[in-house]
């Protein structure tokens, strides 16, 4: 049997006094993409804040690779192959686009085509006609261009991603998904948090919906699709 | 005309010597989001071991880089071994440097009493320089001159090198600098060192200007504040216009309203953080 990417196994987590998550569990396959859904404040953000350390969890455990990551620092998780690509980008808005890419570089030993900063621009050609510039001063399409390049610079394993779509002009959220997509065909796993249901019902081979803290539920993306109950009842407005 | 070009010269030079104060603060500031409340304290000891090592008959450029690396080494065992035990707690971290001011401004009263310890400038710089027909005091225009290369040194550090970029992605974003992997605790480590060498050499530098003496800590703290208000939290941009206003603005408004000494440098403080409370280069943090 081969080892998953990265579970999440019955985490509790609070902000201050709030508990947020109950008992979540997710499981992401290597060279999959697994799409997180739910309604705003189902606790989404804060499972990939925990995941990458932001957060410790109370109670549960979390393992990449078979290795555990859980309560350790978030410069010690990127070190195990995580890398986020946050919500709101948080690109360093006064490094220049060079400098974002830079400060993010993790070498690692063998594996194929690594990232490098030529290759991020070879992805993102808009980043490199725009190198010098600071990252404050790039329009929201190209910050997250950089935001997805400064995680690939880590040469991650599994990729979190906080709803890259968000606030993007709908030709390049279709860039974004080709993109998300062509990182998967390379073996990527990546865990995906997205509002834009038909853009994660695409990409997705699994899906797992929050509502309020607690896993709603959780399968292939094509039977949660398909399910209009489930959708209506956990992502529907009331 | 002369009132003008000698007050013109003295703000100059009290801004180079503010800049030493306040870069190191700035960043520190910036980057561990605490006011560092012993920035004081370590420019006052970079004065009166100065003056110790000029006793020695240490040339005197030589007695600021000595003195100014024995009170960085000073910071950064304070900074790993009282403040990284408080990591997180910043009001806890703000308290703890406020302690050791009073501990470094009693041992100095122990060590060097209470009369003020003059600090002789370089003997090559003390005649006047002539200038258009004009005296300068040559000694304050190399205080300027010095303060302006430790900007461009401190300036390549930061704009040219990794490390500088890793500095400011801190500065930026702490919590997103370290999920990108930046150990932003060696960072606290490393702009620790920087900001207490520059204000134990800022000491030295300012010695034959303002003498060492008990109380200089205080005199000098407000003014890095000032500085970092106006300027803004974590820019060394911010830092070198904040200070030469502040040089500017005391030098002047004593000079030409003395009735208002005590709040000329306030007032710009309080209508800045009206109208720009990031002060001209600063950002929100996050």
């Amino acid at each position: 049997m081969a080892i998953d990417a990265l579970v999440i196994s019955e985490i509790d987590s609070f902000y201050g006094d709030s508990h947020v998550l109950h008992r979540v569990c997710v499981t992401l396959r290597e060279g999959e993409i697994l799409a997180l859904l739910g309604r705003n404040g189902a606790g989404k953000t804060t499972t990939l804040s925990t995941t990458m350390g932001w957060l410790k969890p109370r109670h549960g455990s979390i393992a990449v690779f078979g290795e555990q990551i859980g309560g350790l620092a978030p410069e010690n998780i990127v070190q195990k192959g995580v890398a986020l690509v946050p919500q709101g980008r948080r690109i360093f808005p006064s490094l220049s686009v060079r400098e974002n890419l830079a400060v993010a570089e993790i070498k690692r030993k063998g594996g194929n085509r690594p990232w490098t900063m030529e290759r991020v621009f070879d992805t993102f050609p808009r980043l490199r006609e725009r190198k010098s510039q600071t990252a404050g001063s790039l329009s929201g399409g190209e910050q997250q261009m950089l935001a997805i390049g400064r995680a690939l610079m880590s040469n991650p394993r599994v990729l979190l991603m906080d709803e890259p779509s968000e606030g993007l002009a709908p030709q390049i959220v279709a860039e974004v998904g080709r993109i998300i997509a062509s990182l998967r065909e390379e073996g990527l796993s990546i865990l995906l948090v997205e509002q834009n249901l038909e853009l994660a019902m695409t990409l997705a081979n699994d899906v797992v919906i929050l509502n309020t803290g607690r896993v709603a539920a959780s399968g292939k993306a094509s039977d949660i699709a398909a399910d209009q109950e489930v959708l209506d009842r956990n992502l529907g407005v009331f | 005309m002369q009132f003008w070009i000698i007050q013109t010269l003295n703000s100059l030079a009290m801004g180079g010597l503010l800049f030493l104060l306040s870069a190191g603060f700035s960043l520190i500031f910036g980057l561990m989001r605490i006011p560092n409340l012993a920035h004081g304290g370590l420019f006052m000891l970079g004065a009166y071991v100065g003056a110790t090592l000029l006793g020695q008959s240490l040339p005197f450029w030589l007695a600021a880089i000595v003195a100014g690396a024995l009170v960085g080494a000073l910071g950064v065992i304070l900074e790993g071994t009282l403040l990284r035990r408080m990591a997180g707690n910043e009001q806890g971290q703000v308290l703890i440097t406020l302690g050791i001011s009073f501990i470094i401004a009693d041992l100095c009263l122990l060590s060097w009493g209470g009369d003020p310890v003059p600090l002789a400038a370089p003997r090559g710089l003390r005649p006047p320089v002539f200038l258009a027909g004009f005296a300068f005091p040559g000694y304050r225009l190399a205080v300027l001159g010095f303060a302006l290369a430790a900007a461009l040194g401190l300036w390549m550090l930061l704009e040219r090198t990794r490390l500088g970029a890793m500095i400011r992605a801190g500065v930026d974003d702490r919590e997103m600098a370290r999920s990108v992997g930046i150990r932003v605790s060696r960072l606290f480590s490393a702009v620790f060192f920087l900001g207490a060498f520059l204000a134990g050499l800022g000491g030295v530098i300012g010695g034959p200007i303002l003498s060492a003496y008990p109380g200089l800590d205080a005199d000098m703290l407000p003014l890095a504040l000032v500085v970092v208000i106006l300027g803004g939290v974590g820019s060394l941009p911010g830092a070198l216009v904040g200070s030469f206003l502040v040089g500017i603005i005391y030098n002047f408004g004593t000079a030409l309203f003395p009735d208002f000494a005590y709040v000329i440098l306030f007032l710009p403080m309080v209508v800045m953080l009206v109208v720009k409370p990031t002060g001209l280069f600063g950002r929100a943090m996050r």
